[in-house]
C-alpha cells in the first residue's frame, strides 16, 4: 500500500524541487534565493541517492558512481554558495541594499529623441 | 515500523523545508535550514549512501549552515522595498511552474526502469585493481579522478572569486572581524581543547576512507571547523590573503595531485593512472596532499572576502 | 575495461590534457609569486596554450583525426574520456587566439610596475582569465556529461568575479544576478545529468548516444539540460543578467565574457542535440529552439539601436548574436532526419561562434578604448573621437562589418552554409529574420560611425591616448574574423567565396550597408544630420515617430522580461514547453 522508502524519498526529492524552484522565483532577498538554491540543491541530490540506491547490487548498498557523482557536487554547490554570499555581502557594504532589481530599463530615456 | 519512520522523516523534511521557504524572518529560515540539512543526513543513510550521509552532515548541512548563518546576521537589518515583493500573480504562476515541474519529475522518478542499470558489478570487478576497499574511493580517486581534481581546481577558483570581491582598500587584508573572546570563557576553552581533538578524527576519517565510509572531504571539513572555532575564540587570526604560505597551503594539493598525475602519465601509460603496485600509496599521498589544502580552501571560503588590512 | 576501437587512446591525446591543465598549472604559479608575477605566469601560460592548441589543430583539422584520451586509462562507461573532432580543435584554437588578443590588449591596464605592491584587481584579472581559458578547454574537450557540469561551474566561478573586478556598486548587483541566474540553470543542468544515468547507467555522451531512446524521462532530461545551458548563455528571453553584467565588467573582461564564455554552455548544447540524441530531438524541437534565436536577433538588435551609451549598445548585440547560434539546430535536425550527414550545420555553427567571438572581442576592445580616451561612452556626444582615434573606429567598423555577415567574413561563410543546405527549404521564415539581423546590425554600426565621424565642435579633447597595443590587439582580432570567410572556404565543403565577389554579391552587400544607414535613422538614435529640411520631411519624420515608438515598446518589452521573476518562471515554462514538443513529434 505504501511505496516502498526509495518510491517515497524520490517523491520526497521531486517536492524539495518544487519547493526550492519556487522560492528561487518568488524571494526577491538574494540570500532567501540562495537558500532555495540550496533546497533546490538538496532536491537533486536525493534523486540521484534514489538512483544510486536502485543500482545496489554486487554486495554495495548502492551504485557507487552516482554516490561519488553527489559527493563532488555538494562540495561543488557549497563553493557556489560561498560566492554568492561573497558577492552578496559585498554588494551590501558598497551600496547597502541587496536587491537585484534592474535599478532602470534599458535605453534611459524613453520619450521624444 | 520502518515505513512509519520514513514517512515522518519525509513530513520532518519537506515541513522544515517548506518553513525555510516560507517564513518571513531570514535569520530563522537559515535556522531551520541547519536543521533540515541534519535530518536529510539520515534519508541518506536510509538510502545506504553512508559516504553522502557525512558529507551532506559536513558540508551541506555544517559548512553551508555556518555560512548562510553568518551572512543572515549580518545582513538583519536589511528591509525589502516595498516594490520588490512579489504579487499575487507573481507567487501563483511561480507555484503552478514549480509544481508542474515536481510533478514531471516524479512522473520521471516513477518511470525510472526496473530493473535500474547500474556500475555496481564495473566497480566491484574493477576495484581490485585500484588498491582500495572503499568503492566510492576507487570511484573518486581512481575511476573518475579527473573530476576529483578538476572539483579542488573548481574550489580554487571560488576562492580567487572569493577573493577578488574585497574592496581595494582591504586587499592583502583579512576576511570577517577581529575576533576577541574572553581568555577564560567557554568559546576559549573549547578552542583549545577541542582542535587536537577534531585533528585525530580528522586524520582517522582520511585514513579509514580508503576502505570503509569516510574520506578527505569530510576530514577537510572537520579541519576546517577546528580552525574557524579556533579563529572565532580569538586564538589565532584569520591569516592575510598576501601571506605566501597562505597561498602555497592552497595550491600545494592540487598541484602535488597534478604532479602524481604526470607521473601515471609517464610511469602508466595515461594521466591519473597509478602504476602497478604503486596505487593505494599514491592515492593515499595524494590524499594527504589534498586534505590540509581542503581544508584551508574550506575554511578561506567561510571567512568571505577580505575586509580589514593585513 | 573493454572499450570499443574508438575509444583507445590515439598518441597525441596528452595535448587535450595540456589544453585543460596548463591554465591551472599557470593559475596556481600566479597565486603563488604574486604581484607583477602573476601577469608573466599568465602571459607564459598563454604562449604554451596557444602552442598546444596549434598542436590540436594541426593533428585534427589538418590530418583530419580525432584526439582520444583515456583519463586513468579507465575506460567509460567507469572512466572519463577526453575527445576532440573539428569541432573541439577549431574552438579551442579561436579561444586561445582571443585569451592571447585579449592578454596583449590587457597587458598595460592590468598591469604592475616594479616596485609597486600587488594589485588586487591584476592578480584577480590573471588568474580568473586562466580559470576561464580551462573551463572553456574542458567544455571543448570532455564527453562526459558530468564532466561538462564540472567544467560549467569552472566556468561561472571564473566568469562572475569579472564581472565586479572593477568593484562599483552596480557591477556587484549584475554579478550577483548573473551568478544566481546561472546557478539555476547550473541545476537544472544536473538535474538532467542525474536522470539519464537513472535512465541508461552512465553519463557518457557516446554511451548514451548509443543506448537513447524517446521516452519520458530522456525528454524531460533533455528539456532541462537544455534549458539550464541556455540560461547560461542568455537565449532570449533568459537574457536578463547579460546587458548589465558585460556592459559592467572592464573591457578585457567583457570581450572575454561576450566572446568565449556564453559559447562554452552553448557548445554542450550543440553536443547534446547534435551528438547524444539527434534520433531524441524532434525537428519541431529544433525548430522551437530556433524561434527563441530569432526572437533574440530581432529584439537584441531593435534594442540595441535604442541604447545611448556604447557598451550596452555591444552587450544588446551580443544577445542578439547568440541567437544566431541557435539557427543551426534545425538545419541540423532537418539532414539527420533525411538520414545526410549534418556537416553543414555544425561548420554553418562553428563559423557562426568563431567569428563572432573574434569580431565580438575587438568591439569590446574599442568601446573600451574609446571609453578610455573620451572619458565616458555616450553615443551621442562622440563626435569628432573618429578623426581622434582613426584605428579604433575603424576595429569598430570592420568589427561590425564581420558581424553584419558581410564577406569575406566567417559570419558570411556561415550563412552560406545554412542558406545552400537543401534541407534549409522548411526555413524560409528563418532567412527572413537572418536578413533582417543583418539589416539591423548594420544600422547600429552605421549609427556610432555617424555619430564618431561628426566632426566636434571644438576639436575633441581627449583624456589621453588610446594604447597602440590595445587598438592593434583589437584590430588584429576584428580582421580576423572579417578574413575568417577565406580560411573556411580553403577549409569547409560547401563555403567557397565565389558568389561574393559576383556584382549580385557587391549589390547585395551594399544593399545591406543601405538598409543600415535606413535603419539607423529610422529606428535608432537620433542621427547627427536628422531634423533638418522641410516637404518630404514631415513624411520622414512621421516615419520615425512611428519607428521610434516600436522601439521603445521593445525596450519596455525587455524590461519586463527582464525581471527576475518573470525570467525564471519563463525558464521553467520553456523546459515544460521543450519537454511536450519533444514528446509531441515522438
Amino acid at each position: 500500500m505504501m511505496p516502498d522508502t526509495t518510491t517515497l524519498l524520490g517523491l520526497c526529492a521531486a517536492a524539495l524541487v518544487g519547493l526550492g524552484l519556487y522560492g528561487l522565483i518568488v524571494h526577491p532577498q538574494p540570500l532567501r534565493k540562495i537558500l532555495a538554491f540550496n533546497i533546490l540543491g538538496n532536491g537533486i541530490f536525493m534523486i540521484c541517492a534514489v538512483i544510486a540506491r536502485r543500482g545496489a547490487g554486487a554486495g554495495f548498498g548502492g551504485d557507487p558512481v552516482p554516490q561519488a557523482l553527489l559527493i563532488t557536487a555538494i562540495v561543488v554547490a557549497f563553493a557556489a554558495s560561498a560566492l554568492a554570499v561573497a558577492t552578496l555581502l559585498r554588494l551590501h557594504g558598497e551600496t547597502g541594499d541587496t536587491s537585484i532589481a534592474p535599478e532602470a530599463p534599458a535605453g534611459g530615456k524613453t520619450g521624444g529623441h | 515500523m520502518i515505513e512509519a519512520l520514513n514517512l515522518i522523516l519525509v513530513t520532518m523534511i519537506l515541513g522544515l523545508a517548506a518553513w525555510t521557504i516560507v517564513v518571513r524572518d531570514t535569520f530563522a529560515a537559515t535556522v531551520g535550514f541547519l536543521v533540515y540539512g541534519l535530518l536529510l543526513a539520515l534519508a541518506w543513510v536510509s538510502l545506504r549512501a553512508i559516504d553522502v550521509a557525512l558529507t551532506e552532515v559536513a558540508i551541506g548541512a555544517g559548512l553551508t549552515g555556518a555560512l548562510l548563518i553568518g551572512a543572515a546576521s549580518r545582513l538583519k537589518q536589511v528591509v525589502t522595498a516595498r516594490g520588490d515583493e512579489p504579487g499575487m500573480l507573481t507567487r501563483l504562476m511561480a507555484g503552478l511552474v514549480s509544481a508542474a515541474v515536481a510533478g514531471g519529475l516524479a512522473a520521471c522518478i516513477l518511470a525510472l526502469p526496473e530493473p535500474a542499470p547500474t556500475l555496481a558489478e564495473a566497480v566491484a570487478a574493477n576495484l581490485g585493481a585500484t588498491g582500495v576497499g572503499n568503492p566510492i574511493t576507487g570511484v573518486l580517486m581512481a575511476f573518475r579522478a579527473l573530476d576529483t581534481l578538476l572539483e579542488a581546481t573548481v574550489l580554487l577558483f571560488a576562492v580567487v572569486g572569493v577573493w577578488s570581491l574585497a574592496p581595494d582598500r582591504a586587499w592583502g587584508g583579512r576576511a570577517g572581524p577581529a575576533h576577541r573572546s574572553d581568555p577564560n570563557g567557554i568559546l576559549a576553552y573549547l578552542g583549545r581543547v577541542l582542535p587536537p581533538i577534531g585533528i585525530v578524527i580528522a586524520i582517522y576519517i582520511l585514513w579509514v576512507g580508503a576502505d570503509d565510509p569516510g574520506g578527505k572531504f569530510q576530514g577537510a571539513t572537520i579541519l576546517a571547523a577546528m580552525w574557524t572555532l579556533v579563529i572565532m575564540a580569538g586564538l589565532v587570526d584569520v591569516p592575510p590573503v598576501s601571506r605566501t604560505s597562505l597561498r602555497l597551503a592552497l595550491v600545494a594539493g592540487p598541484a602535488v595531485f597534478i604532479a602524481l598525475g604526470a607521473v601515471g602519465a609517464a610511469a602508466g601509460g595515461a594521466f591519473l593512472a597509478w602504476p602497478a603496485g604503486l596505487e593505494k600509496a599514491l592515492i593515499v599521498v595524494v590524499e594527504v596532499a589534498l586534505m590540509p589544502s581542503l581544508a584551508v580552501t574550506l575554511g578561506l571560503l567561510l571567512a568571505g572576502a577580505p575586509g580589514r588590512p593585513a | 575495461m573493454t572499450a570499443g576501437l574508438q575509444d583507445i587512446t590515439t598518441p597525441g591525446g596528452l595535448l587535450l590534457v595540456l589544453a585543460v591543465l596548463l591554465p591551472v598549472i599557470g593559475l596556481l604559479a600566479g597565486l603563488v609569486l604574486g604581484g607583477r608575477h602573476a601577469r608573466s605566469a599568465a602571459l607564459v601560460t598563454i604562449a604554451a596554450g596557444l602552442a598546444v592548441a596549434l598542436a590540436v589543430a594541426d593533428a585534427v583539422l589538418v590530418s583530419g583525426g580525432t584526439l582520444v584520451y583515456l583519463m586513468g586509462g579507465w575506460a567509460p562507461p567507469l572512466g572519463v574520456l577526453l575527445r576532440a573532432d573539428g569541432l573541439s580543435a577549431a574552438m579551442m584554437l579561436a579561444a586561445a587566439v582571443v585569451v592571447a588578443g585579449i592578454a596583449v590588449y590587457a597587458g598595460r591596464d592590468f598591469g604592475t610596475a616594479r616596485g609597486e605592491p600587488e594589485s588586487r584587481r591584476s592578480l584577480a584579472f590573471w588568474l580568473l582569465l586562466l580559470a576561464v581559458w580551462s573551463g572553456l578547454n574542458l567544455v571543448f574537450v570532455t564527453r562526459d556529461l558530468f564532466t561538462g557540469y564540472v567544467a560549467l561551474e569552472m566556468l561561472t566561478f571564473a566568469a562572475v568575479p569579472l564581472v565586479c573586478l572593477d568593484g562599483k556598486g552596480e557591477t556587484i548587483r549584475a554579478a550577483l544576478r548573473y551568478l544566481l541566474f546561472a546557478l539555476a540553470g547550473s541545476m537544472l543542468y544536473l538535474l538532467g545529468v542525474f536522470l539519464l544515468y537513472g535512465m541508461y547507467g552512465t553519463v557518457d555522451m557516446a554511451l548514451l548516444a548509443e543506448r537513447a531512446g524517446p521516452d519520458v524521462t530522456t525528454i524531460a532530461a533533455i528539456a532541462l539540460l537544455t534549458l539550464g545551458l541556455a540560461a547560461k548563455t542568455a537565449l532570449f528571453p533568459l537574457h536578463l543578467w547579460l546587458p548589465p553584467a558585460h556592459s559592467g565588467a572592464p573591457p578585457a573582461a567583457s570581450a572575454i565574457l561576450s566572446g568565449l564564455v556564453v559559447k562554452g554552455s552553448w557548445f554542450l548544447v550543440v553536443r547534446i542535440w547534435l551528438d547524444v540524441f539527434p534520433g531524441v530531438v524532434t525537428v519541431t524541437s529544433a525548430e522551437l529552439l530556433a524561434a527563441f534565436g530569432a526572437a533574440a536577433i530581432l529584439a537584441g538588435n531593435l534594442v540595441a539601436l535604442r541604447q545611448q551609451r556604447l557598451k550596452l549598445l555591444v552587450a544588446y548585440s551580443t544577445v542578439a548574436q547568440i541567437g544566431y547560434l541557435f539557427v543551426m539546430f534545425p538545419l541540423a535536425a532537418g539532414l539527420t532526419a533525411a538520414g545526410l550527414d549534418d556537416a553543414p550545420a555544425r561548420s554553418a555553427g562553428l563559423l557562426q561562434a568563431v567569428s563572432h567571438a573574434l569580431a565580438k572581442a575587438a568591439m569590446f576592445m574599442a568601446a573600451g578604448l574609446i571609453y578610455k580616451s573620451v572619458g565616458h561612452d555616450r553615443i551621442a556626444e562622440l563626435a569628432g573621437s573618429a578623426r581622434a582615434m582613426p584605428l579604433t573606429l575603424l576595429t569598430f567598423a570592420l568589427a561590425g562589418i564581420a558581424l553584419m555577415g558581410l564577406p569575406p567574413g566567417g559570419a558570411y561563410a556561415a550563412k552560406k552554409l545554412f542558406f545552400d543546405s537543401t534541407a534549409a527549404t522548411g526555413l524560409g521564415w528563418l532567412e527572413v529574420v537572418l536578413n533582417a539581423g543583418a539589416f539591423l546590425t548594420a544600422g547600429y554600426t552605421v549609427l556610432v560611425l555617424a555619430h564618431a565621424l561628426r566632426p566636434a565642435g571644438a576639436l575633441l579633447k581627449l583624456e589621453s591616448r588610446p594604447s597602440r597595443v590595445g587598438e592593434l590587439s583589437a584590430l588584429a582580432l576584428a580582421l580576423a574574423s572579417l578574413l575568417l570567410g577565406c580560411a573556411a572556404a580553403d577549409m569547409i565543403p560547401g563555403a567557397s567565396l565565389a558568389g561574393a565577389f559576383t556584382p549580385a554579391g557587391i549589390l547585395s552587400a551594399l544593399l545591406i550597408l543601405a538598409g543600415g544607414v535606413a535603419i539607423a535613422g529610422a529606428f535608432g538614435l537620433q542621427l547627427p544630420w536628422a531634423g533638418r529640411g522641410g516637404g518630404p520631411a514631415a513624411a520622414l519624420v512621421a516615419l520615425r515617430r512611428l519607428t521610434v515608438a516600436v522601439g521603445v515598446l521593445v525596450v519596455r518589452a525587455d524590461g519586463a522580461l527582464r525581471q527576475w521573476p518573470v525570467a525564471t518562471t519563463t525558464l521553467l515554462l520553456a523546459a515544460l514547453a521543450f519537454a511536450a514538443v519533444i514528446a509531441a513529434g515522438t
